[in-house]
């Protein structure tokens, strides 16, 4: 484990909806290190998604912080906003991940082309990560060409190809089958891990969590539990923890 | 420039790869160019058949009979007026122009034609291509122009027959092609020229004008000294020359029967057929880009500028519409090309340039609301994360 690569602090965001106030999130605090694989859990409307907004930079939070690599996101303008999105942040979503018109290489490519790193060392690396995705076959397809398991894997060496300081998942394996989701999870937590960044996937299958390093698990905009110890985890993945 | 290259690797890319879908697209677009194109020829081409010989004259100012609200027709000048005329201060030269409409009966189908006097070698007269100028007094002789040849197999040193009423009977002439000049449509006919005495016995009279052998002009095209004195020129010669009226070039072909509303109809059909290319254009780009909301979400998302996302959606338009208008030029050539030469259609003229870099900007045109709409999309609502 190294520096931390993300922090939140006190993280509070509202809606008004029918002239009620709803707290999205509430008071949110927790850090991300380099290297550590993170699950962000809990039931629909728990505030887990608003939380992968704020900290992709997509959203502004109400009050709080959100330091990425040391970078206030509350202190930045759109255009350097749009800037820390390109270089430390790395993005999976649930669906219509990829470029429709582009093939695997090519959509992997991109995200140095939009840094402007496009070179054949970056080449090389793309085409190996994808390798190690087994996704060798596939360089030249588009993404209508691929399953969707396949195209999350596309997503995923597009997410850490540019080394970004933090990848963001978006329940990556929502439209997988278990054996598809699995091997999705876990090859993304091997890479988030060999290329040390910080990766937090937000999910609401807790099976998935048997992959990552600690879970942290929202209700109604709260943090409420906070899982780190790996035979915890395990238990929390396979339906038996208790408390 | 790091914006536009990746805008042109996007927008070229999502071509290459939806080929049949924008080559769809470039097909519309080619038949909105044909169809432009097609009517700015059609307005060149009935603009030259009504002007052509006006337009060329080699004068500056036209002198018509005083109260003939310049209508050629109905202008008849004294027979001295030509010579009044090149007597004043500033007048290079003068020549006198008749006008009337006959045809020529010794070709397999008879040719409307319109019959024009002129004096050889001066302003009215247009310049030679081959051949010679008609020789003076009643000379049986005529020049023909180019349009003439076009459309009969006649050559100089050919004779043709035409025929003429005069009173109430039908009386038929001959005479000598001596001559070739450029194309000098008068009236939607093409045009041969003949003397001016020649031309007063051949032309088609009413019987009481049968007893008169003198030719009145219609018109005098006047060449001055200094083209850029036409206003005072205008003036001076209706203050020295009696019963007269003056025109410049212009105002006499605004005045041509029919012309400033045959080429008002004529731009308005081409002002709408734009109008409705800048819809079509519009409306399948805006179309396209909501069918690509999520994906210019994931776009912005992963750290495109708004910047590239709309530069790439003006590049597509702009090679869609290259395409398209490309070829519809194409096709309209190869129209050109099969056409008979009786449509009055100019294809190399000013106004389908004019059309074709019309039809290049409607595009973007056509596409600003929707390369508006792709700046606007937010990523979180595009993503379903908001």
């Amino acid at each position: 484990m190294n520096s931390v690569a993300l922090e939140v602090r006190d993280l509070v965001k509202t809606f008004s909806l029918d002239g009620t106030t709803i707290n999205a999130v509430d008071g949110v605090s927790f850090q991300v290190k380099s290297g550590e694989f993170v699950a962000l859990v809990g039931p629909s409307g728990s505030g887990k998604t608003t939380m992968l907004s704020i900290m992709a930079a997509l959203l502004t939070p109400t009050s709080g912080q959100v330091l990425i690599d040391g970078q206030d996101l509350a202190k930045m303008n759109e255009k350097q906003r749009v800037r820390l999105r390109r270089e430390k942040i790395g993005f999976t979503f649930q669906s219509n991940n990829l470029i429709p018109f582009l093939t695997a290489r090519e959509n992997v490519e991109f995200m140095l082309r939009l840094n402007g790193k496009l070179d054949r060392a970056g080449r090389v690396r793309s085409d190996e990560l994808l390798a190690r995705l087994g996704l060798m076959e596939r360089l030249h397809s588009l993404p209508a060409q691929m399953s969707g398991g396949q195209q999350q894997r596309v997503a995923i060496a597009r997410a850490l190809i540019h080394n970004p300081a933090v990848v963001l998942a978006d329940e990556p394996t929502a439209s997988l089958d278990t054996e598809r989701a699995f091997q999705v999870v876990e090859t993304f937590a091997h890479l988030i891990h060999e290329n040390d960044r910080a990766g937090i996937i937000v999910t609401h299958d807790l099976r998935m969590c048997q992959y990552v390093d600690r879970v942290l698990q929202m209700q109604d905009g709260k943090l409420v539990r906070v899982v780190e110890d790996k035979k915890e985890i395990m238990e929390l993945a396979h339906g038996t923890l208790t408390h | 420039m790091k914006n536009f290259f990746l805008a042109t690797y996007l927008a070229i890319k999502e071509v290459l790869r939806n080929r049949g879908r924008f080559l769809l697209v470039a097909l519309v677009i080619a038949l909105i160019t044909v169809l432009v194109l097609f009517i700015a020829a059609l307005g060149e081409g009935l603009s030259n058949a009504n002007r052509q010989y006006v337009a060329n004259l080699d004068a500056q100012l036209i002198v018509f009979l005083e109260k003939s609200d310049y209508s050629i027709s109905a202008s008849r000048l004294e027979t001295n007026t030509a010579k009044s005329v090149r007597r004043v201060e500033g007048v290079a030269d003068a020549g006198a122009i008749y006008t009337s409409n006959t045809q020529i009966v010794s070709l397999p189908e008879p040719l409307k034609i319109s019959m024009l006097g002129a004096e050889a070698a001066r302003p009215g007269m247009p310049p030679l291509l081959e051949g010679r100028y008609f020789r003076g007094g009643e000379a049986r002789e005529a020049v023909m122009d180019m349009s003439v040849a076009q459309r009969t197999d006649l050559k100089i040193g050919d004779e043709i027959e035409i025929r003429s009423t005069q009173g109430t009977k039908d009386q038929f002439y001959t005479l000598k092609i001596v001559g070739l000049v450029g194309k000098q449509a008068y009236s939607f006919q093409p045009t041969i020229f003949v003397p001016a005495s020649t031309w007063e016995l051949m032309r088609p009279q009413s019987e009481s004008d049968l007893n008169s052998d003198t030719p009145y002009p219609n018109i005098i095209a006047v060449k001055l000294q200094d083209p850029s004195q036409v206003a005072m020129m205008k003036l001076r010669l209706q203050d020295q020359v009696p019963n007269i009226e003056v025109a410049d070039i212009e105002t006499t072909i605004n005045n041509i029967p029919g012309y400033t509303a045959q080429q008002g109809t004529v731009q308005t059909q081409g002002v709408f057929t734009l109008l409705i290319g800048i819809l079509v254009i519009g409306g399948f780009f805006q179309i396209q880009i909501l069918q690509k909301v999520p994906q210019i979400g994931v776009l912005k998302a992963i750290g495109a500028s708004n910047g590239v996302v709309g530069l790439s959606a003006v590049i597509q338009i702009i090679i869609v519409t290259a395409i398209g208008v490309g070829i519809g030029a194409g096709l309209n050539y190869l129209f050109s090309l099969g056409l008979p030469p009786t449509i009055p259609l100019e294809f190399n003229g000013q106004r389908s340039l004019i059309a074709i870099a019309l039809l290049l900007f409607i595009g973007p045109f056509g596409g600003m609301v929707s390369i508006i709409y792709a700046i606007r999309i937010e990523p979180l609502k595009a993503l379903r994360l908001g």
